[in-house]
């Protein structure tokens, strides 16, 4: 192993607090557990439950519009769970947890900004996507462009966005697992991968969305239940919950030689904004990343095609959105509660006064301590089968965008059957999920802190800004969607590479050597992205170009009232 | 669709008045949550010290009901929006879709 990761991996601990909330996406490296068989049997019934219902979704899943929008028959609540399922992935429960416990506020900063594109989604993008799209999101980007290029883009936006997502939480299951189950990583990425694999496989979008729900609510409601319990040992009380959290750090700081003066101010700390904003150009582009990239991530657009209409799609964003901020009120107050019950408690901690098994075990230890094993157990599975539900779902939005897309419109140019199609996107469902196990295998030693706001930031500054100029700027056309979409994409990668997290911590330069100085690239490259389209979209003087401005009405009259829009189908 | 029907719809006057009032509404709503969201992180990244002041005797900063109302703010804006976009919205589109598909 190189010395450049040795050396990040420490340092990431190190910088504890700021790390912590920084790579809130990442589970990190991750001490091998003595076998839960508790976790093992609970997460069992739930593979077993899962299965059972795939067999019964399977029965459902005859052509190609069942596989990508399960016939489009989902309810608005129904889908507004599985959205928020697709959101709440393991990293967020166990990274905005311990980044609560590891710098208060700071956390909180962190979560609100993963809420905050939601209104964004449902005011400029659902009713229009669910109007105007039959399968993936480039149905409605290429609604009325040429279609081969705008797919061709589409599908390289989805693909990107879907590997760097599939990565992180591939190196994410494998850490987890080993942590929680006691398993070898290598067992652990291989069980993710296939049992995602037959998810997808036999039930397409009906299984990935019912393991989607049922994981939410399990994920939901044992949540609710820690938070009740650490509400419940101060009377409900968020002042003596915060007072009391407050002591103990302003103890542990004084433990760890800090006069008391220092210390009651570190104490306090936790109660106010720390180091997680450094410079005002990195919490805007950071906030931009995590607000419009909520807009442009292909497997939750994906989701707006499987209500019936526009209607059941807004219901199912504020189902969502209001799911969603529940859970990180939660998170917040289960954060706060493992710095009480967990730091306190020697059973919890290493010799260092670290927590056993890193510090993204905040929340599972805060489980043993408020429910003890056999709700840990319960927790333990609930966060494999979060992993799993998430990556099912970005497996079969890659596996739409190959096979609708680049095969459907791009190769068979939209004569293709349904049939093939489908067989099409099963092809690509199993060499996907090989693809994911290989990944997980050969990044388990990397730091992926970055992965996940890489894949936000892409998704802010290539598809976001392709979708939303394509719906509602007439003046858009192919040539400036697919230039500036590239721009756009490209831009984010590189800049994302050539910043401090990539250049100096994952690939070893020497600090101080990155040429980009800022935590995101969105502000930039969204700009490039939108400029792009907007610039060569004037600049395009092509037959082509009048066509695409003359569809703009027709398109407008669809995505406003509905009308031929595609509706519930194959029941 | 055909173009007779576009020019239908495009003639009629209440689609004039939906698209209107909804694209109106959608960008108020979105100037409102960026105004929002962005005021919250200027407010963390220029007055830390702001949002770490304390409310009362105890420990209690202004910045946690703030954050925390940034969270219901986000979830009530969503639902003002849905709620008039299934009402009024809905039903002028209703209006409008059985006037020309008739």
């Amino acid at each position: 192993m190189s010395s450049p990761i040795k050396y990040a991996l420490p340092l990431a601990a190190g910088i504890g607090a700021a790390a912590a909330v920084a790579a809130g996406a990442d589970l990190g490296q991750a001490q091998k557990q003595a076998t839960n068989w508790t976790a093992i049997a609970m997460f069992a019934i739930f593979v077993a439950f899962t299965l059972w219902i795939t067999k019964w979704a399977a029965s459902r899943t005859k052509s190609a519009a069942d596989f990508y929008t399960a016939g489009g028959g989902i309810t608005g609540f129904q889908n507004g769970l599985a959205i928020a399922g697709d959101y709440m992935s393991a990293a967020s429960f166990l990274g905005i947890s311990a980044a609560v416990m590891a710098s208060g506020f700071d956390g909180l900063i962190y979560s609100i900004g993963f809420l905050v594109g939601w209104p964004v989604v449902t005011f400029l993008l659902a009713e229009r996507l669910r109007n105007l799209g039959k399968f993936t999101f480039a149905d409605v980007a290429a609604f009325r462009f040429a279609q081969t290029p705008v797919r061709l883009f589409a599908a390289s936006g989805t693909l990107v966005v879907v590997a760097f997502y599939l990565i992180a939480q591939m190196v994410g299951a494998g850490q987890l697992i080993k942590l929680l189950f006691g398993l070898d990583y290598m067992y652990a990425v291989v069980i993710v991968g296939v049992l995602m694999m037959v998810y997808v496989l036999f039930g397409g979008m009906t299984a990935t969305t019912w393991v989607q729900i049922i994981k939410a609510i399990m994920l939901l409601g044992g949540a609710t239940f820690m938070a009740f319990m650490v509400m419940m040992q101060f009377g409900f009380s968020p002042e003596a919950m915060f007072a009391k959290a407050v002591e103990i750090k302003t103890d542990l700081a004084a433990k760890g030689g800090k006069d008391a003066a220092t210390a009651a101010k570190e104490g306090f700390s936790i109660m106010g904004p720390g180091g997680f904003v450094k410079d005002p150009i990195s919490a805007i582009s950071f906030g931009m990343a995590l607000m419009f990239g909520t807009a442009g991530l292909p497997h939750i657009l994906m989701r707006f095609f499987t209500v019936p209409n526009a209607k059941e799609a807004r219901k199912s964003v504020l189902w969502a959105t209001t799911w969603i901020g529940y859970f990180y009120i939660l998170t917040f107050i289960i954060g706060f509660g493992a710095i009480v019950f967990v730091l306190t408690n020697p059973s919890f901690l290493d010799a260092k006064g670290g927590l056993l098994g890193g510090s993204n075990m905040a929340a599972v230890h805060l489980a043993n301590a408020v429910g003890g094993n056999v709700f840990l157990g319960f927790i333990s599975a609930v966060a494999f089968a979060t992993i799993l539900a998430v990556v099912a779902g970005l497996t079969l939005s890659g596996a739409s965008a190959v096979s609708h897309d680049l095969y459907g419109t791009v190769v068979k140019k939209g004569k293709a059957d349904s049939k093939d199609e489908l067989r099409v996107s099963r092809l690509t469902t199993i060499a996907l999920g090989i693809v994911a196990v290989v990944l997980g295998i050969a990044f388990e030693k990397q730091n992926i802190a970055f992965m996940v706001s890489l894949a936000f930031a892409i998704a802010a500054s290539a598809n976001f800004p392709v979708l939303l100029m394509s719906v509602l700027w007439k003046g858009c056309t192919t040539k400036g969607a697919v230039i500036g979409g590239f721009l756009g994409l490209i831009s984010s990668v590189v800049l994302t590479v050539v910043s401090p997290a990539v250049w100096e911590a994952t690939l070893g330069n020497p600090k101080g050597s990155a040429w980009f100085p800022y935590t995101s690239p969105a502000l930039f490259s969204m700009t490039i992205g939108f400029v792009g389209i907007w610039l060569f979209s004037i600049l395009d003087g092509s037959k082509r170009a009048a066509e695409d401005k003359a569809g703009f009405l027709a398109q407008q009259v669809r995505s406003e009232t509905g009308i031929g829009a595609a509706g519930a189908s194959g029941h | 669709m055909d173009d007779n029907l576009v020019a239908k719809v495009t003639a009629h006057p209440k689609y004039q008045e939906l698209k209107a009032r909804r694209t109106r509404f959608g960008l108020w709503l979105t100037i409102a949550m960026l105004i929002v969201y962005y005021g919250f992180i200027l407010l963390v990244a220029f007055n830390k010290p702001l949002l770490a002041s304390r409310l009362g005797e105890g420990v209690m900063t202004l910045g946690m009901p703030l954050g925390l109302g940034v969270i219901v703010f986000t979830i009530v804006i969503t639902a003002i929006y849905v709620q008039r976009a299934n009402g009024e919205f809905d039903r002028l589109s209703d209006e409008i879709n059985k006037a020309v598909l008739k």
